[in-house]
C-alpha cells in the first residue's frame, strides 16, 4: 500500500535565551493510508512538536524546522508555500487538540465556527454548510444538533465541545486525522466515550489516524502500530501487540513496569525510573536514556545508538537489544 | 484480619457553596459539593478515595482538615470532635494532620528557600530551637531522598518530581499522624510518578502514617490503598476493601468507572466489554432525585429515581465491610 505520510528526519529547533532547544532529533516513519499510529511519550520528548512541524505550525522565531521531510501525497509538506499549506490543513489533514476549552473561540456560535471551514474548502454556500455541519455534528453524537448549532462554547460540557472539535475536524473528510491527547483534559468515562467515538468514526469513513498521548494504556486498544520517543528521538517503533509483549527498548520496558494494574492483586512494588529526562539544551552524548538505564555499558554513553531494525516493522534505538529479548522485567540483570 | 482502630471518623459530612444573584447576592440555591458523607479511616492505611472531577473527593479531603467550612456533619479525630473546636483550638491539632498538595509549581512559594519551606510548620508550631529546626530540615531532606546540601536553593531549581518531594517533606515536618493526599502525582509524568508513589508508601511503613489519597487514577489508587471509597456527586456510592472494589464491584457507577479505564495491554483492551455511560454528569446544583447516578444508569428502576439508596453493608461474615449505595446490589452481585 502506499504510504500517505514519509517523514524522513525531521529535526526542530527552538531558541530560548541564549542556547537551542534539541526538541527533535532526526525522526523518520512512515504511515500507510487508512493505518493508524500512536505516538507516545513524556511531555518534552517531542511528540506534538513533530506533528505541529509537519503542519507549519511552529512559531518562527523561536523555533524552527533545521532538516527534514514530510511527504504527504507524494508532495514535501516542509517547502510548500503557506498558502499551499492552507489548502491541505484543516481539508486533507485534521487536528484535534488536547484543550477542547481553548481551542474554540468563546465568543462564536460553533455553528459558525464549524461552517467557516466547510465553506472555505469545500466551497459550499452558506445555506449547505449549515446543514453539512448538523450533519457532522449528529455523526459525532451531540443531541439536538439544529438547535445547539446556535449555542456557543461555553454552553456545552467538555465532553461536548471535545465532541465539536471532533466534527469540526472531520468536516472536510480528511485523510489523516491527527489527535494530540485529546481526551487527557477529561474524565475517563467521557474519554471512553470519545474514544470510542474516534474509534468507530475511523471504520466508517477510513481516514489514517496518527494518536498522540502520554497513556500506553490508551493508545493499546486504538491503534496498531507504535512509535515511543524519548527526549526527541524515535527510541522504538512496533506493531501494537509486540510492544506491550516484549518491549525491546529499556524506556519502554521501564514505562510499561512503572504503572500499577488495574486487573491485578497484590501487585509487586513498581519498578520506578530513577532519574529525570535529559536537559535539551544540552548535546546529547550517547544514548539519551543512557542516565537512567540499568542496562547501560561504556558505548551507551559515548555513541548515539542508531534504530535498528529488530525485526518486521519493528525498530529500536538500543545498543543491546539482542539481549533484552531475553529478560522482561525492568532492572533485572542482563 | 486483626482488629482495627479508628483514627478518623466522619459523619454526615456536608460542604454546600451557596449560589448568589443579583445585586443584593440573595442566595438562590446552594451547590451541594459533599452531600452527606460518612465513613471511618483506620489507623495505619491508606484509604483511596476515587471519583470524576467535581464529585465532591477534594472538598472531601479539605473539610476533614478543616481548611474548608463545613455545612454539617461531624469529624472525630482520635475520638475528639474537630468540627467543633474554635480556629484557635484547630490551630493547635493542625500538627497531627497534613496535606500534600496536587501542583508542586503552585503550592511552594517561589521567593522562600526550600529549607524554609519544609522548616515553616516547625516555627508556626514553635517547636525546637534553631538548631533542632534546621537539623530536622536536614534530617527531612534526606528522608525524602533530597540531598540536604540544597536546603538553600528556590524552587524553580527543582523538577516537578524533586517538588513534590518538597512538599511531602513539609507535611511531614511536625510529625502528622494523617495526610490527605489530593492527587499528589496527577501533575507528573509516568516516569516520575512510580517515583513519588513507591516515597509515599516506603514514607507511611516507616513513620506508620495514615494517608486519605485522593485521586482520579484508578489503578495507582488500587496500587496504594487498602480500602476504596467511590464518590459521584457528593455521595459515596461504594466502599470496601481494594480488591473487593476493583474485583467484585456491586455499584453499576463504578463497574462503568473501572471499564472506562484503558489497560495497558491490546489484547485484554480489544476484548474487554465497556460500559459507556451516556452524557454527562449533572450540575451538583440540581442532582437527580433518588439516586443521584439513576439517569446515566443502565439497571435503574422506578425506585431509583424516587427514594435514594442507603449505604449499606453488604460484606460477608467474615468481619470485612463492603458498603454500597444501591438499590440494586444484591441483583448485580
Amino acid at each position: 500500500m502506499a504510504h500517505l505520510l514519509e517523514v524522513r528526519d525531521l529535526r526542530v529547533r527552538f531558541r530560548s535565551d541564549r542556547t537551542i532547544i534539541h526538541a527533535v532529533n532526526g525522526i523518520t516513519y512512515n504511515l500507510d493510508e487508512g493505518g493508524s499510529l500512536a505516538i507516545v511519550g513524556e511531555s518534552g520528548s517531542g511528540k506534538s512538536v513533530g506533528m505541529l512541524a509537519i503542519m507549519g505550525l511552529i512559531p518562527n522565531p523561536p523555533g524552527w524546522v533545521e532538516s527534514g521531510e514530510a511527504i504527504f501525497n507524494g508532495k514535501d509538506l516542509l517547502k510548500m508555500s503557506e498558502a499551499d499549506l492552507r489548502k491541505i490543513r484543516g481539508k486533507e489533514i485534521a487536528m484535534v487538540f488536547q484543550d477542547p476549552m481553548t481551542s474554540l473561540n468563546p465568543v462564536l456560535p460553533v455553528g459558525l465556527q464549524l461552517t467557516e471551514a466547510i465553506q472555505s474548502h469545500l466551497g459550499m454556500t452558506r445555506e449547505q454548510a449549515v446543514e453539512r455541519a448538523i450533519e457532522m455534528l449528529r455523526l459525532v453524537g451531540l443531541p439536538n444538533p439544529a438547535q445547539r448549532i446556535k449555542d456557543f462554547p461555553f454552553q456545552f460540557s467538555g465532553g461536548q465541545r471535545q465532541r465539536i472539535m471532533i466534527a469540526m475536524a472531520l468536516s472536510c473528510n480528511p485523510s489523516l486525522l491527527i489527535a494530540d491527547e485529546p481526551t487527557t483534559a477529561l474524565d475517563v468515562t467521557i474519554q471512553a466515550q470519545i474514544v470510542e467515538l474516534v474509534r468507530e468514526l475511523q471504520q466508517k469513513l477510513g481516514m489514517a489516524i496518527i494518536w498522540i498521548s502520554h497513556n500506553l494504556g490508551l493508545v493499546a486498544g486504538v491503534v496498531e502500530n507504535v512509535i515511543v520517543m524519548y527526549s526527541g528521538f524515535i527510541v522504538e517503533q512496533a506493531p501494537v501487540d509486540d510492544l506491550y509483549e516484549r518491549p525491546l527498548h529499556p524506556y519502554t520496558l521501564g514505562l510499561l513496569h512503572a504503572v500499577p494494574k488495574l486487573d491485578q492483586q497484590n501487585q509487586e512494588r513498581l519498578a520506578s525510573i530513577e532519574g529525570m529526562p535529559p536537559d535539551l539544551r544540552k548535546p546529547i552524548v550517547g544514548c539519551p536514556f543512557a542516565p537512567r538505564c540499568p542496562y547501560r555499558q561504556e558505548k551507551c554513553e559515548q555513541e548515539i545508538p542508531p534504530l535498528f531494525e529488530t525485526g518486521e516493522n519493528r525498530r529500536s534505538a538500543c545498543w543491546r537489544w539482542q539481549e533484552l529479548t531475553r529478560i522482561n522485567t525492568f532492572g533485572e540483570p542482563l | 484480619m486483626t482488629l482495627q482502630s479508628t483514627l478518623l471518623q466522619i459523619k454526615n459530612l456536608k460542604v454546600h457553596f451557596p449560589i448568589q444573584r443579583g445585586v443584593f447576592r440573595r442566595q438562590v440555591g446552594s451547590i451541594k459539593a459533599v452531600d452527606g458523607v460518612s465513613f471511618d479511616i483506620f489507623k495505619g492505611e491508606t484509604l483511596g478515595l476515587v471519583g470524576e472531577s467535581g464529585c465532591g473527593k477534594s472538598t472531601t479531603g479539605l473539610a476533614i482538615l478543616r481548611l474548608q467550612a463545613l455545612s454539617g456533619g461531624q469529624v472525630f479525630y482520635e475520638g475528639q470532635d474537630i468540627s467543633s473546636l474554635t480556629e484557635q483550638q484547630m490551630r493547635k491539632m493542625r500538627r497531627h494532620m497534613m496535606m500534600i498538595f496536587q501542583d508542586p509549581y503552585s503550592s511552594l512559594n517561589p521567593r522562600m528557600t526550600i529549607g524554609s519551606i519544609i522548616g515553616e510548620p516547625l516555627n508556626v508550631f514553635k517547636i525546637g530551637t534553631t538548631k533542632e529546626r534546621a537539623e530536622r530540615v536536614e534530617e527531612l531532606l534526606h528522608l525524602v531522598g533530597l540531598n540536604p546540601a540544597f536546603i538553600n536553593r528556590y524552587p524553580h531549581e527543582f523538577s516537578g518530581g524533586q517538588r513534590q518531594r518538597i512538599g511531602i517533606a513539609r507535611a511531614l515536618a511536625t510529625n502528622p499522624s494523617f495526610i490527605v493526599a489530593d492527587e499528589p502525582i496527577s501533575a507528573l509524568d509516568v516516569s516520575i510518578q512510580a517515583q513519588v508513589v513507591n516515597l509515599l508508601d516506603d514514607l507511611k511503613n516507616k513513620l506508620g502514617l495514615t494517608y486519605l489519597f485522593i485521586a482520579h487514577d484508578l489503578s495507582m489508587v488500587r496500587y496504594i490503598s487498602n480500602r476504596v471509597a467511590v464518590m459521584y456527586l457528593g455521595k459515596i456510592m461504594e466502599l470496601g476493601d481494594r480488591n473487593t472494589v476493583f474485583d467484585q464491584s456491586l455499584h453499576p457507577y463504578t463497574r462503568a468507572l473501572l471499564s472506562a479505564v484503558p489497560i495497558a495491554n491490546p489484547k485484554k483492551e480489544r476484548n474487554r466489554q465497556r460500559i459507556i455511560l451516556k452524557g454527562d454528569v449533572p450540575s451538583p446544583a440540581n442532582p437527580p432525585a433518588g439516586c443521584r447516578f439513576h439517569p446515566r444508569c443502565a439497571f435503574a428502576t422506578d425506585i431509583c429515581s424516587q427514594t435514594e439508596p442507603a449505604l449499606r453493608n453488604l460484606g460477608s461474615d467474615s468481619g470485612s465491610q463492603h458498603w454500597v449505595a444501591c438499590h440494586h446490589a444484591e441483583r448485580l452481585g
